[in-house]
C-alpha cells in the first residue's frame, strides 16, 4: 500500500472531504439559480453560449466531485494500480457511448420535426398546358404527378 | 501523535515480491477477493446506471422541448412556495453526510474499534433512512399534487411567445387589464380535475416570489413562431419524462433502500462481535462502504443530469 496514514490524518481527509464536496454542491447550486434567473432579475444563461458555458460548469463540477468519492472516500488512491486501469478503463469506455447516443437522439429529434412539418404541408396544383394530375411540392419547384 | 496504521488490515500484503503477485502466494491486486469482486460489482451497475442516463439524454435530446428542473422541482415540505432545488440540495446534502459518516465507520473498523463502528454505521443508516423518506415526499409531490405518472407528463413549455384565451375566445386579462402573456420556454403545469386537464399552472417572473398563477382553461394564441395567430390548446409535456424520472431515481432509491437493510445488519453483526473474531480489519465493512459511496456517486450523476441541467 503505498501511503499509510495516520489516524489523525485519515480524520483530517473525511473533514476536508465534507467540506469539499458540501461546499462544490452549494456552488452547484447557486450557479444554478443564478444561471435560471432566480437570483438576480434579468440576469439568466438559459441560452446560447452561456448556457454553454453554464452546462460545461456543471459537469466538470460533478466529475471532480466524483473523482473525490472514488479516490479518496473509496480508497482507490491507495489500490494497486491494476485494479485502479481494470476499474476505471472499462468505464471511460462510456464516453463513446454518451456521444453515440447524443447524436443519435439529436437525430430522432430532426426526424420528428420533419416528419411533423410535411404532415401539415398541402400540395397544390401544378398551372399551366398539360400539367393535368401534377402537383408542386411545398420548398420545391418540381410537378410531380401523384395518386 | 497515535502511529497506528489505518491500513494495517493489509499490512500482510506488504513485502511480497512484485513478480510474486501472478504465482498464486497472494492477490494479485493486492485486495481480498471480496473487495474486488466488490469493485467488479459497482463496475456493472455503473454500466447499468450509465445506460438509464444516456437513455435520458438521448430521448431529451431528440425533444423540441423538455420540463424545466427548477420549475418541477420546486417544493418543499410543510411549506407553500415555489423553492426551486432546495429540497433536493437538502437529499444531496443527506447523501454527503452519509458518505462521511461511512467513511468513519471503516476507519474505526481498521483500528477495531467495535463501538466506534457501530456508531457510525448507525449515523450511516439515519442519513439512508432519512433520504429515502425524502425521496418518498418527493415522489408523493410529483404523483398526487402534480399528477406526473409514467405515463403522463403534465409540465409543458411553450414552444413561442403568445397569449392566454378566455373560455370565449377572448385575450384573457390580468388584474391590472394588461393581456395575460407568455414567451417561449416559458415553463407551465397542467392542472388536472377529475383526471381531466382542466387549466395551466405558472410561475409569473413579474411576481417573484410570490408563488404560482393560474389560467382556468388551456387555451392560448401564439404571436410568434410557426403557429403565429393560431388558437391552440395546451398541450402535455414530453411523455417519456416522467417514466424516465420514475425508473431511474427509483432505480437509485431501491440502492440506498438495499443499502441500508444491508448496513443494518452488518451493523448489527458488528455490534454482536462477528467481525471483532475475524480479525480482519471489518473487511465487511469496507465492502459494505464501497457499495454505499457508489450510491453517492451515482447521486452526483442523477442530480446534475434531472436538477442542475
Amino acid at each position: 500500500m503505498a501511503e499509510h496514514q495516520t489516524y489523525e490524518e485519515a480524520k483530517a481527509l473525511v473533514f476536508r472531504g465534507l467540506m469539499l464536496l458540501g461546499a462544490i454542491t452549494i456552488i452547484e447550486v447557486v450557479v444554478a439559480l443564478l444561471a435560471k434567473g432566480h437570483l438576480i432579475h434579468g440576469v439568466n444563461f438559459s441560452h446560447g453560449f452561456g448556457h454553454y458555458v453554464y452546462m460545461l460548469l456543471m459537469i466538470g463540477f460533478s466529475i471532480y466531485k466524483a473523482y473525490f468519492i472514488i479516490f479518496f472516500f473509496m480508497h482507490m488512491a491507495y489500490e494497486v494500480r491494476g485494479l485502479v486501469m481494470s476499474v476505471l478503463l472499462p468505464v471511460l469506455l462510456l464516453v463513446w457511448a454518451i456521444i453515440a447516443f447524443f447524436s443519435e437522439g439529436s437525430y430522432w429529434g430532426r426526424s420528428r420535426e420533419n416528419i411533423r412539418q410535411r404532415n401539415e404541408e398541402t400540395v397544390k396544383p401544378a398551372s399551366g398546358s398539360n400539367t393535368q394530375g401534377y402537383y408542386i411540392i411545398p420548398g420545391t419547384e418540381k410537378q410531380v404527378k401523384l395518386g | 501523535m497515535a502511529e497506528t496504521s489505518v491500513d494495517h488490515a493489509h499490512d500482510t500484503h506488504e513485502h511480497v515480491d512484485e513478480s510474486q503477485r501472478w504465482e498464486g502466494a497472494v492477490s494479485p491486486f493486492g485486495a481480498s477477493y471480496g473487495k474486488i469482486m466488490m469493485w467488479y460489482f459497482l463496475v456493472s451497475d455503473a454500466f447499468t446506471f450509465a445506460g438509464f442516463l444516456i437513455a435520458y439524454g438521448a430521448l431529451r435530446f431528440s425533444m423540441p422541448t423538455w420540463p424545466e428542473p427548477d420549475f418541477v422541482f420546486a417544493s418543499f415540505p410543510f411549506v407553500d412556495a415555489h423553492w426551486p432545488l432546495i429540497f433536493v440540495t437538502f437529499m444531496t446534502f443527506v447523501l454527503i453526510f452519509s458518505s462521511v459518516t461511512m467513511v468513519r465507520a471503516v476507519q474505526e473498523g481498521h483500528r477495531e474499534n467495535q463501538r466506534g463502528v457501530v456508531f457510525w454505521m448507525f449515523l450511516t443508516v439515519l442519513g439512508g433512512a432519512t433520504f429515502l423518506g425524502s425521496q418518498a415526499y418527493e415522489w408523493t409531490t410529483l404523483i398526487v399534487k402534480e399528477n406526473v405518472t409514467v405515463t403522463q407528463n403534465p409540465f409543458g413549455r411553450h414552444t413561442a411567445d403568445g397569449v392566454y384565451l378566455n373560455a370565449d375566445g377572448s385575450e384573457a386579462k390580468n388584474a391590472d387589464g394588461t393581456p395575460k402573456t407568455f414567451f417561449k420556454d416559458q415553463s407551465y403545469l397542467i392542472h388536472m380535475h377529475d383526471g381531466k386537464p382542466s387549466g395551466l399552472v405558472y410561475h409569473d417572473p413579474a411576481q417573484r416570489g410570490e408563488g404560482m398563477t393560474s389560467h382556468e382553461n388551456l387555451k392560448i394564441k401564439y404571436t410568434t413562431g410557426a403557429y403565429a395567430g393560431q388558437v391552440k390548446e395546451a398541450a402535455f409535456g414530453p411523455k417519456a419524462f416522467g417514466a424516465l424520472f420514475f425508473f431511474i431515481t427509483g432505480f437509485h432509491g431501491f440502492h440506498v433502500f438495499s443499502g441500508v437493510l444491508f448496513l443494518a445488519i452488518i451493523m448489527i453483526n458488528a455490534g454482536s462481535g462477528l467481525y471483532a473474531a475475524r480479525k480482519n480489519g471489518y473487511e465487511m465493512v469496507e465492502k459494505i462502504g464501497l457499495y454505499w459511496h457508489f450510491v453517492d456517486l451515482v447521486w452526483v450523476f442523477v442530480f446534475l443530469v434531472f436538477y442542475l441541467l
